[in-house]
């Protein structure tokens, strides 16, 4: 029998049928829905369709949500109150399960959901956010859809999809101490850029992600999607199946048996054929930082800006000299001389509890650096409540970062959470796109420790210098 | 969904790569109902100066390419987020066809489901495709989704490759969910298996 790839297994057990040109009809295991959703809904109620499945569909808002309170009256302006409130009534309308903002398990939806064991080993994960691809990080596939393949979902439980290449990534080596899973997937994608992945599911594989916990995976994963790559996955092992055996969705008992000897066999088979491989160093990797407008565009936190007028390619050039004059830097500067004004810890590629161990370690007994406004987000109710148990928001809040509730909030700043015009932020989230966290905001894309370090230096720092 | 079959129009180019779905459409015009319309939108950041006035070296301000239907653009267009606004934006601007070397995966989906047909060519072609849209201001192209070719101002035809999936549902006009719903009895059976 060919052997296959963990990525060829899940689709095969998915596929309801193969049109005769080429494309499948996939059955979706798990959907989850936010404030977008809006638009499908209604598409839905013109049409007289319901719901198929909404044992298999989890609402929950958080574009949108204030992240200075739970309180529905803090959404900020009508509009986003709008957003928020119907995708309640929607969920409600419908019988689908809804994650509000006074449910304790609130949080971003990529947090949540592998949080709950609502994303487990085999399943094929939807959600209309392009960051879906971090559930993958469990073992299963999962990848973002526009907002009419939602009411596709909503409507029959199924995605037409045409079969996209495989690429294998192959992390090899001992990460440096304080280097973590945001500088590996920085360095990935600064060596294949922005579109190295499209068209591609990516399985990212090799000693260093065997070493990497489950969270570390998960943000890996998140930003596979930033290599232009249609979904990220990390083949389950034991400490996958550690991380998911307590959750309230995993199976239990028999069942929990079951599934794991199930679980072993989703991955890919010896002698399997990748349609591209690439190869990552992993002990060369520093902590890293964008300086650009593409995530691409990073060096290591010691490094200096880049001399980008050296660059063949006139187009290029152009996009980087242009990138340059937007973030406001010259090459040659050292990125340890480039004052930074905001810092956000947070999102979901680093709003996971390991990710405020690791800044908090750093902020423990010192201060945020005058005139440097800094917020941390917990990516869910549940991570807020374990880091306040284990006394971390008091590590925090004597820094002098201001401690929220869960929210996507400052990483694309739909919320209210913006950097304002010309402003530098040092952010923990995916995208330092122009204008992403505000318009003419300049953003930089950090580790939490990178974060933290940066936040009390008051411009970008090694953490490891810091003795963090 | 509307029938495409030909077009015959104007393009407008644009000279950029890694044209993200931010800059499409900005995250604040996201909670737009979809009946309010997004064709004001699209670009904002570009098309417009802080104060509301017009950029007058933005493309789509160039009295040439104000109609435009085809879009000329680079590499990798519509990275980044999901957002279908993007492709709403688009559409509700005028757009009924974007041309590029490559898009971004999720983007190109969501062409699809609005009628906007996404069109890949070498990059050379490409290039060749924005130079004539640029020099030759508002002559038109021809896009024949049945014959799979686009036709610039200089008479030469360059077929492309398309899904053959998505060009029948185009070519028909059929919707997804319909024709997903004929599926009803594979998708029970598939469920009962489960």
């Amino acid at each position: 029998m060919k052997p296959l790839t963990l990525f060829e297994k899940i689709w095969a057990a998915h596929e309801v049928h193969r049109d005769e040109d080429g494309q499948s009809l996939l059955y979706v295991d798990r959907h989850f829905i936010h404030e977008g959703s809006r638009t499908p809904y209604k598409q839905l109620a013109d049409r007289g369709l319901k719901v198929r499945r909404p044992d298999l569909t989890f609402a929950v808002p958080d574009h949108y949500v204030a992240t200075t309170s739970r309180d529905f009256a803090d959404v900020d302006g009508e509009d986003r109150k709008d957003m928020v409130a119907s995708l309640t009534r929607n969920a409600a309308a419908s019988g689908v399960v809804e994650y509000g903002l006074q449910d304790e398990r609130h949080g971003i939806v990529h947090v949540m959901g592998p949080e709950q064991g609502l994303s487990l080993p085999g399943m094929l994960i939807l959600c209309g956010d392009s960051h879906t691809s971090t559930h993958g990080a469990v073992g299963a596939l999962a990848f973002g859809i526009g907002a009419s393949e939602v009411g596709h979902v909503l409507a029959t439980q199924t995605l037409w999809q045409r079969k996209p290449r495989t690429m294998r990534v192959l992390i090899e080596g001992e990460l440096a101490p304080g280097v973590s899973g945001k500088d590996v997937v920085l360095a990935l994608i600064a060596q294949i850029g922005v579109n190295g992945a499209t068209g591609h599911v990516i399985e990212f594989a090799g000693s260093t992600m065997e070493a990497l916990s489950v969270e570390g995976r998960l943000t890996v994963c998140n930003m596979a999607i930033e290599a232009g790559a249609r979904a990220g996955m990390v083949a389950p092992d034991d400490k996958t199946f550690a991380y998911l055996r307590e959750r309230p969705h995993a199976p239990k008992g028999e069942a929990w048996e079951a599934a794991l000897e199930r679980w072993r066999g989703i991955v890919t088979d010896p002698g399997a054929i990748f349609d591209r491989e690439v190869f990552l160093d992993a002990t060369t990797i520093e902590p890293m930082v964008t300086w650009g407008n593409r995530p691409s565009e990073a060096v290591p936190v010691t490094a200096a800006i880049p001399d980008v007028a050296a660059v063949e390619d006139p187009t290029q050039r152009g996009m980087l000299l242009a990138a340059l004059d937007y973030m406001g830097l010259k090459a040659g500067t050292k990125l340890a001389d480039v004052p930074v004004d905001y810092v956000f810890i947070g999102s979901c590629t680093n709003g996971r509890i390991e990710d405020f161990r690791a800044a908090a370690a750093v902020l423990r007994g010192r201060q945020v650096a005058p005139g440097v406004k800094a917020i941390a987000v917990p990516g869910s109710g549940l991570v807020r409540a374990q880091a306040e148990a284990e006394g971390l928001d008091r590590v925090f809040t004597e820094a002098g970062f201001e401690w929220r509730f869960s929210g996507c909030s400052m990483c694309l700043a739909v919320n209210g959470d913006t950097v304002p015009p010309g402003k530098r932020s040092a952010s923990t989230s995916n995208r330092n796109f122009v204008g992403r966290q505000g318009p003419d905001a300049r953003t930089h894309l950090v580790s939490p420790a990178t974060a933290a370090a940066t936040a009390i230096a008051g411009r970008f720092a090694d953490h490891r210098a810091l003795g963090g | 969904m509307a029938k495409f079959d030909t077009l015959v129009a104007t393009a407008a180019p644009m000279n950029q790569r890694d044209v993200n779905t931010d800059a499409v459409i900005p995250g604040r015009f996201l909670r737009r109902k979809r009946e309010e319309g997004f064709g004001t939108c699209l670009f904002h950041d570009l098309r417009f100066h802080e104060d509301g006035s017009e950029n007058d070296e933005f493309v789509l301000n160039q009295p040439a390419f104000r109609g435009a239907q085809i879009l000329v653009a680079d590499e990798n267009f519509g990275c980044g987020s999901s957002r279908e606004s993007a492709v709403f934006a688009l559409h509700d601007y005028g757009f009924r066809c974007v041309i590029a070397p490559s898009f971004g995966d999720i983007f190109h989906n969501n062409c699809f489901k609005n009628g906007l047909l996404p069109i890949v060519l070498p990059a050379e072609q490409v290039a060749t495709l924005r130079a004539q849209a640029g020099t030759m201001q508002g002559a038109p192209f021809t896009i024949d989704l049945a014959a799979q070719t686009v036709t610039g101002v200089d008479g030469v035809a360059h077929r492309f490759e398309i899904d053959p999936f998505r060009k029948r549902l185009l070519l028909q006009g059929v919707d997804e969910i319909d024709l997903t719903l004929s599926f009803e009895d594979k998708i029970a059976a598939f469920e009962a298996a489960r």
